[in-house]
């Protein structure tokens, strides 16, 4: 049994009135691709941003690799090594697609600003070194030759991939990512699923994934969570979900 | 496209009505009361004119055609010239460049150097603003108080305390810095309009506070008698003061001629503005910089990278803010004489317009746009009352034409090996 790297404990977030996420437990052990699903305004991306800091949870906890995630906010969480993708790409788009990456690598660049005016050995070391580091990402996601193009006019799909790129460059231990086949063919997702499964198993990120895609889902993930109407309605093994009648229940109502 | 008769002379029958009932109408004093007299009869001659000018624009849609024309002038890229492609090119361009502007003084005239000094003071201002609106993307309308921090930190300094021109200019690029701190934090949340309307706010502060603090800054009277910069402790003046090491003339035992001085400002001025470009255009290539313009795309997603938006935010209002200080010393010491007058809000706007002219974030593109600003205005100098119109007439045809600025900032190629 692999190491837990994320446990959420009963997260709930309200918005006034309206109860968004109700009582959603999930944990992510090491190496481990777990799906969050569950039919549209579920509240799978209030739980993605609970987690990653963009909402302060009215509820429950948040803890990553033993460390309480929930009151801190989210660029201190993404240094703790949880960085997420966004379902509507939020890319810097006119910027190149290589400062796409080192912007992401600012937390390892040199930042001593005496440093950079001089530009001593030092800051040129470190400066190349994120450099391969995006070249390295960039050629495995497919964009190398794309490097230098302004990241807004990249193709819909290849935003999609220096969206992870940009997220694999500053070396997290946990990927989060919101919709990634959202828009994507047949033949993309089917990329983008033999992408993720490298990042698991080679590069040792553990994958929490919010998809559409059953197919991709059902192929790819270790654990599912399914969520209704904020509220969780079954965890399991791909298999067991399919089998859940709860979950056929929510997804295509009773007989 | 058709010519359209109806809506020609509707609108031309608009513009006699309402040119007529503003212009064609006087009020004259008879007595104690007003009378109301018809205009003279080139005044409606002149309304008449105008209906007509309005009704072709309209008949033959000249104002669609020019804004097409416009339009497909805009998609056209301009590349720089084919001499500045490569880095080599471009560096030996730069020295003859920097070469031209240190053997200016010798051809220029006394009047042409006192204006490239003052030019190289809006290259200054352009540079250090272009940090915080062109790179960072926060709109900042209030400048010019960190101009006048600056000016007013070395005029203050020089005295109540005596401080010299080269003492005081750091300290004035430290307390702009500080200001521009200080006005980050309230500001973080802002962003756009919001952000534009309280910074405006806080250089009018500044300058009303400079204005109504009589006792300590002389009020609208300003500070007068601010020393000029010396060199290594050496005067420009024809006898040096009682303190000092002596005079330029003296030591070199040459004649005295004022040139001497005004050569020396622009001097001066010149390796502040190149240390201002070697500077930013370092800050430009580094994390931080990457930063800013990162922040400018997209603030969200910086967070989701572990990047602090309240450092990234306050780093460039500090920054940006500090190059004002010294700007504004600078300023001070060239002048001699400071008051509020100098400080107010069409500075800013100049200063403004100096970096959105020139492209947001292209240094070679404010530099032009500062050099165009000042020096344009003096070479108009007989249409002085058409000046403010042709400043807004060149700005509304920019924005349509060349939104993007003179020369767009170019983004950095990088050659990567294959891994």
């Amino acid at each position: 049994m692999a190491d837990t790297l994320l446990v959420v404990r009963d997260l709930s977030m309200r918005f006034g009135g309206l109860l968004a996420v109700n009582g959603v437990s999930l944990t992510v052990d090491e190496r481990q691709i777990v799906s969050v699903i569950g039919p549209n305004g579920a509240g799978k991306t209030t739980v993605f941003n609970c987690i990653s800091g963009f909402y302060t949870p009215t509820e429950g906890e948040v803890v990553f690799q033993g460390k309480a995630m929930h009151k801190l906010p989210g660029h201190k969480i993404a240094r703790e090594g949880m960085v997420r993708t966004f379902q509507n790409i939020r890319l810097f788009k006119e910027m190149t697609v290589l400062e796409n990456l080192l912007v992401a690598q600012h937390m390892h660049a040199e930042r001593n600003l005496l440093k950079g005016l001089l530009l001593t050995k030092n800051f040129r070391i470190k400066e190349q070194e994120l450099v391969e580091r995006a070249a390295f990402w960039l050629e495995r996601v497919g964009l190398l030759d794309f490097a230098n193009r302004e990241a807004g006019t990249l193709a819909y799909g290849q935003q999609r991939r220096l969206e992870i790129a940009r997220c694999m460059v500053t070396q997290p231990k946990l990927l989060m990512l919101d919709e990634p086949a959202a828009g994507l063919n047949p033949k993309e997702t089917a990329e983008l699923n033999a992408l993720i499964r490298e990042l698991c198993h080679q590069h040792q990120v553990s994958v929490l994934l919010i998809e559409h895609d059953m197919k991709l889902v059902m192929d790819i993930s270790d654990q599912i969570v399914v969520i209704n109407q904020g509220a969780p309605l079954a965890t399991g093994t791909p298999e067991e979900i399919q089998r859940n009648p709860d979950v056929i229940k929510a997804y295509l109502g009773e007989e | 496209m058709q010519p359209s008769f109806m809506p020609a002379a509707i609108a031309a029958g608009v513009t006699f009505i309402l040119g007529a009932s503003v212009m064609g109408i006087r009020l004259q004093p008879a007595g104690i009361s007003l009378e109301v007299t018809s205009a003279p009869t080139h005044v409606y001659l002149g309304l008449i004119a105008a209906s007509l000018f309005v009704f072709i624009l309209q008949y033959f849609r000249l104002t669609e055609r020019f804004s097409r024309l416009l339009k497909s002038s805009q998609e056209s890229k301009v590349e720089l010239p084919a001499f500045l492609r490569t880095q080599q090119q471009q560096r030996l361009w730069t020295m003859l460049a920097i070469g031209a502007l240190l053997l200016f003084p010798v051809i220029g005239s006394r009047g042409w150097i006192d204006l490239a000094t003052l030019t190289l003071i809006y290259v200054m201002l352009g540079l250090g603003l272009n940090i915080v609106v062109g790179l960072a993307g926060l709109l900042d309308l209030g400048y010019v108080g960190f101009y006048a921090v600056g000016a007013y930190a070395y005029a203050l300094l020089n005295t109540y305390f005596g401080f010299g021109f080269w003492e005081a200019l750091p300290i004035a690029g430290a307390l702009a810095a500080l200001f521009g701190f200080l006005l980050g934090f309230p500001v973080l949340r802002l962003r756009g309009d919001y952000l534009a309307i309280v910074t405006l706010g806080f250089g009018e502060i500044i300058r009303i506070l400079l204005n109504n603090w009589t006792e300590i800054t002389g009020g609208p009277n300003g500070i007068s008698q601010i020393p000029k910069p010396t060199l290594f402790g050496l005067e420009f003046n024809r006898r040096a003061a009682e303190d000092a090491l002596g005079t330029f003339h003296e030591f070199f035992g040459i004649k005295y001629s004022p040139e001497y001085k005004v050569i020396f400002l622009y001097l001066l001025a010149l390796i502040l503005v190149l240390i201002t470009v070697y500077v930013i255009r370092r800050l430009i290539r580094m994390p931080i910089g990457r930063a800013w313009e990162a922040l400018r795309e997209d603030e969200i997603a910086c967070r989701s990278l572990g990047l602090n938006p309240t450092m990234i935010k306050l780093s460039a209002f500090t920054l940006g803010a500090s190059f004002a200080g010294f700007a504004g010393a600078f300023f001070a010491a060239r002048q001699g004489f400071i008051n509020p007058e100098s400080f107010t809000f069409i500075e800013s706007a100049i200063i403004l317009a100096i970096v959105v002219l020139g492209g947001m974030g292209s240094q070679l593109g404010v530099i032009l746009a500062a050099v165009a600003m000042t020096i344009l205005p003096e070479l108009a100098r007989e249409f002085n009352e058409y000046r403010m119109l042709l400043f807004g007439l060149i700005m509304v045809l920019m924005m349509i034409w060349r939104p993007q600025g003179l020369l767009p900032m170019k983004r950095p190629h990088m050659e990567l090996k294959r891994g």
